[in-house]
C-alpha cells in the first residue's frame, strides 16, 4: 500500500491511517490547523480555501513554473492532493509578521466576525501572485480581478473594505518566498493506490492503466476535479467502495487544435481551459465567469461536468449550442458521440460501464453570433433556473444556420429543436424572433422548484430569445441591456 | 466626575481603530468554539436524529442498535435528563420531544468517537412516528385559528375618525419573506467537566447567561456550577441569542454522563434545518391620507409566522409594532400584532428583531401609494415625517426629530438626488428593456430592549501592579467590533493607550447575570459598566495620585497642593489640571497605589435610567433614544429577465459621536448588504404540499439559499456618518449601530419599484413581492406593462419541489 504524503506550509506530512473519503479540509483541522473553517462543505463560501501548488503552462511544454491556485479545501478529498504542497492562511503570515495580503486585509476592517477571513486571505493571496497580474487588467489599479473572490462569502462587511484591500495590494517583494517558488516546478499530484477498510482509492499513472482498473470495478466512482462528489460525500454521505481519479491522467489533459475541432481534454479544469483557450471560442468566453466560481473552476472540469449529468449543469448548453462531440474512452478504444445524443435521461448517459470521458470536441469554423444567458437569482455563483446557449449564422440577413442549447428545463439538457426550425431560413427580424420566441417558451417540461416557478423558467426561455435579438439586431445592438 | 458622554480631549474613543482580533483572523490563529475540540483529549461527538415529519407523535425510539454502531458510545435521550426537559426559558421547547414540531426537530443525539460513527449511529437508532395534521404556512395558521402568546394592540386616536376625514383611503396586503441567519460560523458547544465536577460549557452564544441558565436546569444544577463561555463567534446576527442554548445543554449533559468532552458542532444543513429565522410576516392594512398627503390613519393587523414555539416571537411584535411609524407622524393608529403557531423552526432574533417587518409595511404602503396620491414617494415621506414635539403611537416624544430633515437634506444634496432623477427619467425614456429607478428612504430606530429588565450590564476591570489593565464584560464580540470598543472606553476613561488594556474572553463567572448582546446595546450597556468600574479605579488612584503630585508640586512650586478631581489622566500620564509638567506616569501611580493598599480592580455596573414599559397597554418610553439614517439608491433592472444591478448607494447615518469610525463604518455597510439580501435575493421556501416531505425547508443549504456575494455589493457605495451627532446620557457620546443599517436598504426594493413602474404607463401603483428576486421583479414589472392590471398578471403560487 502506498503512503500519502501532503507537503503543508512547508512541512511535509505523512497521513497515516488515510481513508479514502477524508476530505482535505478535516485533515487539515485534525492536524490543529483550524484557519481553514466549514461553512458550507459544498464549495459555496469559500471558508475553507487552500493554495495548491500546481505546475503553471501545459504538461506539453515541460513542467515549467509553480501557479498558486485557490481550492475548496472541503471538497478535495485528500488522497487526491497526493504529493501536492498546500498552504493555508496559517502558513502564509502569522499575527507578528502578517502576510501583505493580511496586513492590507486586517488594517482596511476586512474582517469583522474573521470566520470567512482565512478563506478570502487565501483567494486573495492566489490573485496576488497570479503570473502575469498587471495594472489595468480587470478595471483594477493592480490588475487584481475581484471575480477571483466570487467563491468567497462574507456575512459581516457587505464587501467593500475587502474589494479595498484587494485594490491595494501592490506585487510581492524582492525574496518573497511564495513569489520565489513560482520558478521552481510544482509537485504533481502523485499516482496511489489506497486499500482501506473503507474502500479503495486509485490515480492510476496513465489512461489504460485507468481503463483496466474500470473495466475492473464497473462501478468504480470516476473523480474528475470533484466538486460535485465532494458535495455527496459531504451533504449527502455518499460513499464509493472504489474511487478512480482520472483529473490529472496526461491523456485527457490535452488541449489541441485541428482543422475540423478543438479537442479539450475532460480532465483539464476550467480556469485551465479559459487560459490556454485565450478567448478564441468567444462563447466560451463569455460562459467560463458565469460557472460557479473561481475556487471552483480550480478543480472542476468538463469531463465531471458532463460525467454527472446534471439537467441544470452549466456545460451543456453552450457545448450543445457549439454542436460539441465527446470522445469516449474505454478498454476496447475511442468513440466519438454527439453530446446532443449523449443524455438519454435523468441522469442517465450513454457512457457504458467501464468508460470514460476523453475529451470534447467543438467542431470548426464556429458561428460567428453566440451568447450564453444564465438566469439565477444571483449573478455569480448560483445555479442557473433556466440557461440557453445560441449560436448562429446570418447569410444576407437570413439565419442560415442555428443552434439552441437549454439547461433547466427538462430531465436532461436539450436543444431547442422547434424554436430553431422556426428561425431556419428565416429574415432575423422582430417578427421572426417574435414568432420563435412563443415556439422557445413552449420547449421542454420546465418544473417549478425553490429556484423558480415553471411559469417563470417557460418565460425565460421565451425572454432570453428576445433579449439575445435585442442584443444582436442592429436595432438592438445599441441597447444597452442589464444583467 | 464627568458626564456619560462627555469625552476627554485626549483618548481612543473616536480613533479609526482595527479590529481587536483583525490580526487573528486573517492569519487563522483566532479561534472559534469548534477549533477548540481538537485541543482536547477523548472528544466525543454528537449528532442528532431528525423528524422527517413536520409534525408527529413519536411512537417508538429504540436507541439500542446504534449502540451496536463502532465508535458509537451513548445515544441521549429524554430519560438522561435529571433536571428539566426544556431548552427554553417559556417551558415550550422539550429539548427531547415526544411530539414533533417540525420537520428536522431533533428527538435524540448520539454521542461517538468521530463524526462519522455518531452519524452512522443516529441512522440506526429506530424510531417510529404516528403523523399529525400540520400547519405550514401563515394562511394555514390563520384560516386554523392557530396563535401562540399574547396578542397585543398599538393604538393612538382614533382611527374611524382619521378615516372619516380623510381625502384618500386605499387598502391592501403584504407578505415579507424571513431571512435565515447564515452566520458562517454554525451552531457550536463544546463542554467538559473540570476537576471539581463543574461544568464547563464553550459555546458559540450571544447570551452565555442564559446558556448556563438552561444548561443548569437541564443538568439539574445551580447555576453556580455551570460556567459558559463565549471566546468570539463567527457571526450572530440575532440567531444566536436564543438557539445556542439547547445544543449547550446537549454538550453538558454528554460531559456529565460520559465524564468526556463532547462536541456539538450543526453542519449547515443541520443549522438551516434546525434554527430559527427571521420571522415571516403577513399585514393588511387600510391608510388614509388628507388631501396634501398627510398621513391621518393606520389600521392594519400584522402576523408573524412564530414557528412551532414562542422563542422571542412577543418581542419581535412588539418592536414590529413601535416601527410601523418608521419615521412618519400617524395621528390615528390601530395596529393588531399576532404570532401564528406554525410547524416550522421556531423564529427568533434577527438584525432588527421585528423593526425591519413593520418598517418594511409603512414603507411598502408609502411606495405604493404616492402615485395615487399624485405625488414622487420622496416627497410624500418628507412631509411625513416626524417634527420636534411629536410622540409615538406609544407615547415616546421622538428626541431629535429634526435630524430626520437634517439627513434627509444633506442626503439629497450628496447624491446630487434631483439631478440624478432626470438622468434616470431621461434614460428610461431612450431605453425598452432597461430601466432605471432611484429612491431615498429614512430610518428612525429605536434603542434600548423592549424587555426593560435587559438594560443593565456589568464589567469587572483589574489593573495590575505593572499597570497593565485586564478587562472583562458581559458581552460577546460576534464580529460587531464590541471588544473593540469596550478597550477603547477603557482606555479613554484610565487615559492609557489602548495597548495597554488586554480583554479577557466573555465568561459568566466573571461576570455575572448578563443581558444578551442584542438589541444594538452592546456598547452602550457594556461601555456604561466598563466606564464605571474604570472610573471608580480612576477615583481611588487620583486620589493617590493628589498626595504624591501634591508633595512633588510642594517640593518645586510650593503650590497649595492638588485636589484629586483635579488630578488628570491622559496618554499614560497623571498630573494636576494645567501642569503637565510635573506628571507621573500611569504605572508610578498604579505602583503607589499598590503599596498604599488600595484596591486596582472595580466591578462596573450600568443601567439605561428613564425607561418605562406597559407591555398590555403598548404603552410608555421603551427606548432611551432613537437612531436615524437615510439611504439612496439606483437600480437597474432588465425587463426580459427582472435581473438587477445596484448601481450606486448613498448613505448617511447617525452613530452619535462614533466610539471607532472604523468599526462603524462597518456595521452600516455590512447592515445594509445584508438588508438588501434580504430584501431582493435571499428566498426561504418550504414544501407546503402534501407530499411525504410536507413542512421540509427546501432552501437548507448555500447551494440553495444565496447570501449576496460580491456581485451584489453596489457598485458605487458612499457612506457617511452624521457629523456634531453628541447622544448626551450615552457612553462618550455614541449611539448603537448594529440594527439600524439594515433597514436602510429598504431604499434598494423602492428603487426596484420605481424600476418596475417605468415599464408601465406612470402614476400606476406598482406593486412587488419581498423578497424581490428577479422572478418577482420580472413579474412586477410585466404588471407595469400591462398597464397595472393586477388580475391579468401571471403570477404563480409557490411552486413544489
Amino acid at each position: 500500500m502506498d503512503t500519502l504524503k501532503v507537503n503543508v506550509n512547508g512541512q511535509p506530512r505523512e497521513v497515516l491511517g488515510a481513508q479514502p473519503h477524508t476530505t482535505l479540509l478535516n485533515w487539515l483541522r485534525d492536524q490543529g490547523l483550524t484557519g481553514a473553517k466549514e461553512g458550507c462543505a459544498e464549495g459555496e463560501c469559500g471558508a475553507c480555501a487552500v493554495l495548491v501548488a500546481r505546475p503553471d503552462g501545459d504538461h506539453v511544454s515541460g513542467p515549467g513554473g509553480t501557479r498558486w491556485e485557490s481550492v475548496n479545501a472541503c471538497l478535495l478529498l485528500l488522497p487526491a492532493v497526493n504529493g501536492q504542497s498546500i498552504v493555508t492562511a496559517e502558513g502564509l503570515g502569522t499575527p507578528g509578521a502578517l502576510h501583505p495580503v493580511q496586513r492590507e486585509l486586517a488594517q482596511r476592517g476586512g474582517s469583522q466576525c474573521g470566520y470567512c477571513t482565512p478563506g478570502f486571505v487565501v483567494s486573495m493571496a492566489a490573485e496576488y501572485y497570479r503570473p502575469g497580474r498587471k495594472e489595468g487588467q480587470h478595471h483594477a489599479p493592480n490588475g487584481f480581478d475581484i471575480h477571483a473572490l466570487s467563491g468567497n462569502l462574507c456575512r459581516c462587511t457587505g464587501y467593500r473594505p475587502i474589494q479595498d484591500a484587494a485594490h491595494a495590494l501592490g506585487t510581492p517583494a524582492e525574496g518573497d518566498p511564495f513569489a520565489r517558488q513560482r520558478q521552481e516546478p510544482a509537485p504533481p499530484a502523485r499516482p496511489l493506490h489506497l486499500h482501506t477498510p473503507q474502500g479503495e482509492f486509485h490515480r492510476p499513472a496513465s489512461l489504460p492503466e485507468a481503463l483496466e482498473l474500470l473495466a475492473r470495478h464497473p462501478d468504480a466512482k470516476v473523480l474528475a476535479g470533484g466538486t460535485d462528489w465532494g458535495v455527496e460525500v459531504n451533504l449527502r454521505h455518499a460513499r464509493a467502495g472504489v474511487t478512480v481519479a482520472v483529473d490529472a491522467l496526461p491523456e485527457l489533459r490535452e488541449l489541441h487544435w485541428t482543422r475540423e475541432f478543438v479537442e479539450i481534454g475532460a480532465g483539464l479544469n476550467l480556469s485551465e481551459i479559459e487560459r490556454r483557450l485565450d478567448g478564441r471560442v468567444p462563447l466560451l468566453a463569455q460562459w467560463f465567469p458565469q460557472f460557479a466560481s473561481r475556487l471552483i473552476r480550480n478543480s472542476a472540469t468538463l469531463g465531471g461536468n458532463l460525467g454527472t449529468a446534471s439537467p441544470i449543469g452549466d456545460s451543456p448548453p453552450v457545448l450543445l449550442a457549439l454542436d460539441a462531440s465527446l470522445v469516449l474512452a474505454s478498454a476496447e478504444g475511442d468513440r466519438v458521440v454527439p453530446l446532443a445524443d449523449y443524455f438519454t435521461g435523468y441522469r442517465q448517459t450513454v457512457l457504458r460501464p467501464g468508460e470514460l470521458i476523453r475529451a470534447v470536441r467543438i467542431p470548426l469554423p464556429l458561428a460567428p453570433v453566440t451568447a450564453f444567458y444564465k438566469v439565477a437569482k444571483r449573478r455569480f455563483d448560483d445555479i442557473s433556473s433556466v440557461a440557453v446557449g445560441i449560436a448562429m449564422e446570418l447569410e444576407a440577413g437570413v439565419v442560415k444556420q442555428v443552434r439552441l442549447g437549454l439547461g433547466g428545463v427538462a430531465a436532461t439538457p436539450i436543444r431547442a429543436l422547434e424554436t430553431e426550425a422556426a428561425l431556419l431560413g428565416q429574415p432575423w427580424t422582430q417578427d421572426t424572433v417574435q414568432r420563435a420566441a412563443r415556439v422557445m417558451g413552449g420547449e421542454g417540461t420546465p418544473l417549478g422548484d425553490h429556484r423558480a416557478s415553471a411559469a417563470y423558467r417557460a418565460a425565460m426561455l421565451a425572454q432570453l430569445l428576445l433579449k439575445f435579438y435585442a442584443e444582436h439586431s442592429a436595432a438592438g445592438a445599441r441597447e444597452e441591456v442589464a444583467g | 466626575m464627568t458626564s456619560l458622554h462627555e469625552r476627554p480631549p485626549v483618548g481612543a474613543v473616536g480613533a479609526a481603530t482595527v479590529h481587536e482580533s483583525a490580526p487573528g483572523h486573517v492569519t487563522g490563529s483566532a479561534l472559534y468554539t469548534d477549533d477548540l475540540g481538537v485541543r482536547l483529549q477523548g472528544l466525543l461527538h454528537a449528532w442528532p436524529v431528525n423528524s422527517p415529519h413536520a409534525h408527529a407523535r413519536v411512537t417508538q425510539l429504540d436507541p439500542s442498535p446504534a449502540l451496536e454502531v463502532p465508535g458509537v458510545v451513548r445515544v441521549l435521550t429524554a430519560a438522561d435528563v435529571p433536571g428539566v426537559n426544556d431548552a427554553g426559558v417559556k417551558g415550550d421547547e422539550p429539548l427531547f420531544p415526544t411530539e414533533v414540531m417540525y420537520h428536522g426537530h431533533a428527538v435524540c443525539w448520539v454521542l461517538a468517537e468521530s463524526v462519522e460513527a455518531a452519524r452512522l449511529g443516529a441512522g440506526a437508532v429506530q424510531t417510529e412516528y404516528e403523523p399529525l395534521p400540520s400547519l405550514v404556512t401563515i394562511q394555514e395558521a390563520i384560516a386554523a385559528g392557530s396563535f401562540q402568546g399574547a396578542q397585543s394592540t398599538l393604538r393612538r386616536g382614533d382611527v374611524t375618525l382619521g378615516f372619516a376625514q380623510a381625502a384618500h383611503i386605499f387598502e391592501g396586503e403584504f407578505d415579507i419573506g424571513g431571512q435565515e441567519h447564515f452566520y458562517l460560523e454554525t451552531n457550536a458547544a463544546l463542554a467538559h467537566l473540570d476537576e471539581s465536577g463543574q461544568v464547563f460549557i464553550q459555546s458559540s452564544t450571544q447570551h452565555p447567561s442564559e446558556t448556563q441558565e438552561i444548561a443548569a436546569h437541564v443538568l439539574g444544577l445551580s447555576s453556580s456550577e455551570v460556567t459558559v463561555q463565549c471566546l468570539r463567534m463567527g457571526g450572530g446576527f440575532g440567531g444566536k441569542e436564543m438557539q445556542p442554548h439547547g445544543y449547550a445543554a446537549i454538550a453538558a449533559l454528554g460531559a456529565t454522563l460520559t465524564g468526556r468532552p463532547v462536541r456539538l458542532r450543526l453542519n449547515r444543513t443541520q443549522d438551516i434545518t434546525m434554527t430559527g429565522k427571521r420571522h415571516p410576516f403577513h399585514a393588511t392594512w387600510k391608510v388614509g391620507f388628507d388631501a396634501d398627503g398627510q398621513l391621518l390613519a393606520l389600521q392594519a393587523t400584522l402576523t408573524s409566522d412564530g414557528g412551532w414555539s414562542l422563542d422571542l416571537s412577543e418581542p419581535v411584535m412588539a418592536r414590529a409594532l413601535c416601527h410601523i411609524d418608521n419615521a412618519y407622524f400617524i395621528p390615528h393608529v390601530e395596529v393588531h400584532g399576532r404570532i401564528a403557531r406554525t410547524n416550522k423552526t421556531s423564529q427568533t432574533a434577527f438584525r432588527g428583531f421585528g423593526g425591519p417587518q413593520g418598517m418594511l409595511v409603512i414603507e411598502d404602503i408609502l411606495g405604493r401609494c404616492a402615485p395615487r396620491l399624485g405625488l414622487d414617494a420622496h416627497e410624500l415621506r418628507r412631509r411625513n415625517f416626524y417634527q420636534p414635539g411629536e410622540a409615538t403611537p406609544y407615547g415616546q416624544p421622538v428626541r431629535h426629530a429634526e435630524r430626520l430633515e437634517d439627513l434627509w437634506t444633506q442626503l439629497l444634496a450628496r447624491s446630487d438626488f434631483s439631478a440624478r432623477q432626470q438622468e434616470v427619467r431621461a434614460f428610461n425614456a431612450q431605453h425598452e428593456h432597461v430601466k432605471r429607478g432611484l429612491s431615498i428612504t429614512p430610518v428612525k430606530f429605536g434603542i434600548s430592549f423592549n424587555f426593560t429588565a435587559y438594560n443593565q450590564a456589568g464589567a469587572l476591570v483589574h489593573v495590575y501592579k505593572d499597570g497593565s489593565v485586564l478587562i472583562n464584560h458581559g458581552g460577546t464580540e460576534m464580529g460587531q467590533g464590541l471588544h473593540t470598543k469596550m478597550i477603547q472606553v477603557a482606555a479613554t476613561t484610565l487615559g492609557v493607550p489602548p495597548e495597554r488594556v488586554r480583554l479577557a474572553p466573555t465568561r459568566t463567572d466573571k461576570v455575572p447575570n448578563t443581558s444578551a448582546t442584542a438589541a444594538s446595546s452592546g456598547a452602550d450597556l457594556n461601555g456604561g459598566a466598563i466606564k464605571d468600574a474604570c472610573e471608580q479605579i480612576k477615583a481611588r488612584l487620583a486620589a493617590v495620585a493628589a498626595g504624591a503630585l501634591s508633595a512633588a508640586g510642594k517640593a518645586h512650586v510650593s503650590s497649595l497642593g492638588v485636589h484629586p478631581n483635579d488630578v488628570r489622566f491622559e496618554n499614560g500620564q497623571v498630573y494636576p489640571l494645567g501642569r503637565p509638567d510635573l506628571s507621573m506616569t500611569f504605572e508610578q501611580v498604579v505602583h503607589d497605589a499598590y503599596y498604599l493598599r488600595t484596591q486596582l480592580w472595580a466591578a462596573g455596573f450600568y443601567r439605561t435610567p428613564g425607561l418605562h414599559w406597559n407591555r398590555e397597554a403598548m404603552q410608555g418610553h421603551p427606548f432611551k433614544y432613537f437612531a436615524y439614517g437615510a439611504s439612496v439608491s439606483e437600480v437597474e433592472v432588465d425587463g426580459f429577465t427582472g435581473a438587477s444591478r445596484l448601481k450606486r448607494v448613498d448613505i448617511l447615518h447617525d452613530v452619535g459621536d462614533s466610539l471607532s469610525p472604523l468599526i462603524d463604518l462597518g456595521q452600516v455597510e455590512g447592515g445594509f448588504v445584508q438588508g438588501a439580501g434580504w430584501l431582493t435575493l435571499e428566498e426561504l421556501r418550504w414544501d407546503e404540499s402534501g407530499g411525504p416531505n410536507r413542512g421540509r425547508l427546501l432552501t437548507q443549504a448555500a447551494s440553495t439559499y444565496k447570501l449576496p456575494s460580491f456581485s451584489e455589493m453596489p457598485e458605487i457605495f458612499n457612506v457617511a456618518l452624521l457629523e456634531r451627532a453628541t447622544e448626551t446620557g450615552v457612553v462618550y457620546g455614541s449611539k448603537a449601530v448594529g440594527e439600524p443599517p439594515l433597514m436602510l436598504a429598504i431604499s434598494v426594493r423602492e428603487a426596484l419599484r420605481e424600476a418596475c413602474a417605468a415599464f408601465g404607463p406612470a402614476a400606476r401603483e406598482q406593486t412587488l413581492s419581498s423578497p424581490a428576486t428577479p422572478e418577482a421583479v420580472y413579474w412586477a414589472l410585466n404588471r407595469a406593462r400591462k398597464g397595472a392590471q393586477e388580475k391579468d398578471a401571471q403570477e404563480p403560487a409557490p411552486a413544489d419541489d
